[in-house]
């Protein structure tokens, strides 16, 4: 039944009230799916707006771009990489393969904490080049993006390691495959998110 | 059509709780995190109410109290308009009312995530100790106003710049992350774990008001979120997102080029939803409490819910509105203004339609009761100063004088908090199994109604002769005349009489939960599905062993025939009366009693 036709019916009127009556909200997808897109649609939120706070903060007098350290490229590669291994996981798992999705979970799972050292090995070449957060605007905002998106991987790796341990105890095949599954959409969005940001912070 | 067998409906998990810590402390039970956060919210509320009435005796009295300074006044104003909009309205409604009326109206045992629903309620404590934890710390609680604009918010000069900005900053993101795994619950559970037959349009509006209130929420509080990290930011470490080139105490500060505007922008985003964060639910559990107590369906159901879904997409397009004498480009304020009336056509939708739910009704004057028709009065007379102030012109001279005081009070500090009220004394009983006292509750509302008209009321006049909001003191403020003075002297009188009375209200929660009449199942007859529960109050898993099923909407009132008068949603409509011509009776377009 579409959003339109669910919205419009007459529910004090006995007319449809017999199909009504077998109305069932979804039990598919799981609870936790639906859970994780609203957060997402909530990072979202958070993110569009540093970016327009990003933008209207660019326009002013004091701005001074800000060069990008070269090890950004090879974070993003690693980050990508990290994706691509959840990916496999998860299309592992659909096919009930239990080595396969605990390897490629390993992989995206040692990626991802090795982008996070890498982001702050980045920091530290900033520091060392005397971009401080406080010297510049774009700096600061280089910080706080930075700093905001390994906040949201490293809570993504506290889910992670609850997944690793689940697949270490052999837990119930089907909660496996449903916590590889949150963890690979968790991971391909916090991709993106980079990915917007990082194309933002070189672009400008 | 003949009766189909109910369909198989996994159940959920549920987390027993046997010993008193996982019962009462660390529960995971939708009705004791419910509880919890009441409890909270309405202590910190007295907080507040406190805040206020020294903000009053400095107002109407100036001079007269030695430990009121400019200072702690503005530390007063501050806390009082932080508390009372985030810990004390946001959290009641969403954390207190969200959590027991969401799976009880849904027919669900609990929330999807209990788990995350406990942390949610522990996490709101720590930011509100943190919070409170600022009035111990030297220098006191930030002094900034409620809208913490930077510069002056994290300046020299400005109360409680050392410690009390950063424990507001760092609680209100405490607060934000709370609140995010409250909200998830809720919109979550909503969808997903509605029982069998209850279609989205048989809600009862006040999910539908608490339900679009958390979506609000949950896009809104990342603006505030996102602010917030950035104000710690040029406070800690000296960034300059929001701070201009500034010269302090002869000095040029180390800050530069950043922009305050952009922090109102922010600040607004959220702000303004926010508004309606605490206004939806407002509506909806209005709604409910008129139709119950005047035994009669809501008026224009659908429009109801449509007008609600329309009001909260409209919220995140007026935000400047706030803003209009920042030196905003005059298209800009244009743009605001149109948006901002537009968004009056669903609000007085809504008043129409209490009203017509009125109309020929049954009208018991219950407590309940008492509090809706005061919230309807009290919201339309907030609601049209909405209207003055929302065009550019007539705002310009009015903007930070009490006329705006008095608006923002009256629409979204009285009017919601009375809904509070009059919700507490409808589900009390379901809560404790016991009813508030009458009598108690009579003087309350009385006093409580008539007396905020009594503080609010004169305000506008003050406003009108340009009385400014925010001083600590009108002394040598020559176009001030005495009678204004007298006016604040008569208003702080007030003020305290129904703050007093406020703790009278506290009294008859307490004395009622052990010595109030016994309600028995559904006081009220209601029809929705909350009073349906087999055991009144709810046990742990609200249904016993089997979910209830749902045929019908949640307004059955005056139906002709019908036992008691009303349907409950889970009986069959092959029940009433046998036939079905008997359920057109409940009907809109059918004629009423």
């Amino acid at each position: 039944m579409g959003i339109v036709k669910k919205l419009t019916a007459k529910s004090w009127s006995a007319e449809n009230s017999a199909s009504d009556d077998q109305h069932l909200s979804a039990i598919s997808p799981h609870s936790s799916k639906i859970g994780l897109r609203l957060f997402l649609a909530i990072v979202t939120s958070l993110f569009f707006l540093v970016v327009a706070a990003y933008k209207m903060r660019m326009d002013l007098a004091d701005w001074v771009p800000m060069p990008e350290p070269d090890l950004l490229w090879y974070n993003t590669v690693i980050l990508i990489a990290s994706s691509l291994a959840m990916e496999w996981a998860r299309r592992a798992a659909r096919r009930g393969q239990a080595q396969t999705v605990k390897l490629g979970m390993m992989i995206g799972g040692l990626l991802a904490i090795t982008f996070l050292v890498g982001q702050l090995v980045a920091w530290q070449e900033m520091a060392n080049l005397g971009f401080y957060a406080s010297s510049n605007p774009a700096n600061s905002f280089f910080y706080m993006i930075t700093g905001i998106h390994g906040l949201h991987i490293l809570g993504g790796v506290i889910a992670w390691t609850r997944s690793m341990a689940r697949i270490g105890r052999g837990d119930d095949e089907d909660k496996i495959k449903l916590g590889v599954d949150l963890c690979a959409t968790y991971w391909h969005f916090l991709l993106l998110v980079w990915l917007v940001m990082f194309a933002l912070m070189i672009s400008t | 059509m003949d009766y189909v067998a109910p369909a198989e409906v996994e159940d959920l998990e549920l987390h027993d709780p046997d010993t008193f810590i996982t019962k009462y402390v660390w529960s995971q039970d939708h009705k004791v995190i419910a509880v919890q956060y009441s409890i909270i919210a309405i202590a910190v509320g007295l907080v507040a109410l406190v805040l206020s009435g020294l903000m009053r005796l400095q107002l109407g009295f100036p001079g007269m109290f030695e430990f009121i300074n400019p200072a702690t006044y503005l530390q007063f104003v501050t806390m009082h308009g932080m508390i009372m909009v985030i810990y004390l309205l946001t959290a009641l409604f969403l954390g207190g009312f969200g959590n027991y009326l969401i799976p009880l109206m849904c027919g669900a045992r609990d929330m999807v995530f209990p788990y995350m629903n406990m942390l949610s309620v522990w996490v709101y404590l720590l930011s509100v100790i943190i919070l409170m934890a600022s009035f111990f710390v030297p220098g006191g609680p930030t002094g900034a106003g409620w809208t913490l604009y930077p510069p002056q918010a994290i300046l020299q000069g400005t109360p409680g710049s050392d410690w009390g900005i950063i424990l507001m900053l760092v609680s209100l993101v405490v607060f934000i992350v709370a609140f995010t795994m409250g909200g998830l619950n809720y919109v979550t559970t909503v969808l997903q774990a509605r029982t069998r037959g209850m279609t989205l349009m048989r809600m009862p509006l006040s999910v539908w008001g608490i339900f679009i209130a958390t979506i609000l929420g949950l896009l809104a509080f990342p603006a505030l979120f996102v602010s917030g990290i950035m104000m710690l930011l040029d406070r800690v470490i000296g960034t300059s997102f929001f701070m201009p080139v500034i010269i302090s105490l002869g000095q040029q500060l180390d800050y530069g080029g950043g922009s305050p505007i952009l922090f109102q922008h922010l600040f607004w985003f959220f702000g303004h939803p926010e508004v309606y964060i605490v206004a939806l639910p407002a509506f909806g559990i209005v709604s409910d409490l008129l139709s119950v107590h005047a035994r009669r369906h809501i008026f224009g159901y659908r429009m109801m819910v449509w007008a609600i879904v329309i009001i909260g997409g409209l919220s995140f397009v007026v935000w400047a509105h706030h803003m209009y004498v920042s030196g905003m480009n005059p298209w800009f304020g244009f743009f605001f203004a149109t948006t901002t009336l537009i968004i009056a056509v669903p609000t007085a939708l809504k008043v129409y339609n209490w009203t017509l739910t009125l109309w020929k009704a049954n009208i018991n004057f219950t407590l309940p009761m008492l509090f809706a028709i005061g919230f309807i009065v009290t919201f339309v007379n907030g609601g049209i100063t909405g209207l003055f102030l929302g065009n550019v012109v007539v705002d310009v001279p009015l903007s930070d004088t009490m006329f705006v005081v008095a608006h923002f009070h009256m629409v979204m500090g009285v009017a919601p908090l009375l809904v509070i009220f009059g919700a507490i004394y409808h589900w009390y009983p379901l809560v404790t199994g016991r009813m508030l006292h009458e009598g108690m509750g009579k003087f309350h509302f009385w006093v409580t109604f008539l007396g905020t008209y009594a503080i609010y009321f004169p305000m506008h006049y003050l406003g009108f002769v340009g009385v400014p909001r925010r001083y600590y003191d009108y002394e040598g403020i020559e176009f001030i005349p005495q009678s204004a003075r007298d006016l604040n002297s008569a208003i702080t009188i007030a003020a305290l009489i129904v703050g007093v009375v406020q703790l009278l209200f506290i009294y008859n929660m307490i004395w009622s939960y052990f010595k109030g009449k016994k309600s028995g199942p559904n006081p009220w007859k209601a029809a929705s599905l909350e009073w349906q529960t087999p055991q009144t109050p709810p046990v742990h898993g609200n249904w016993g062993p089997n979910l209830p099923l749902v045929y019908r909407w949640a307004y059955d009132y005056a139906v002709p025939g019908a036992k008691d008068d009303f349907c409950p949603q889970n009986q069959p409509r092959s029940a009433d009366a046998g036939s079905s011509a008997m359920v057109a009776g409940s009907a809109p377009s059918a004629e009423d009693n």
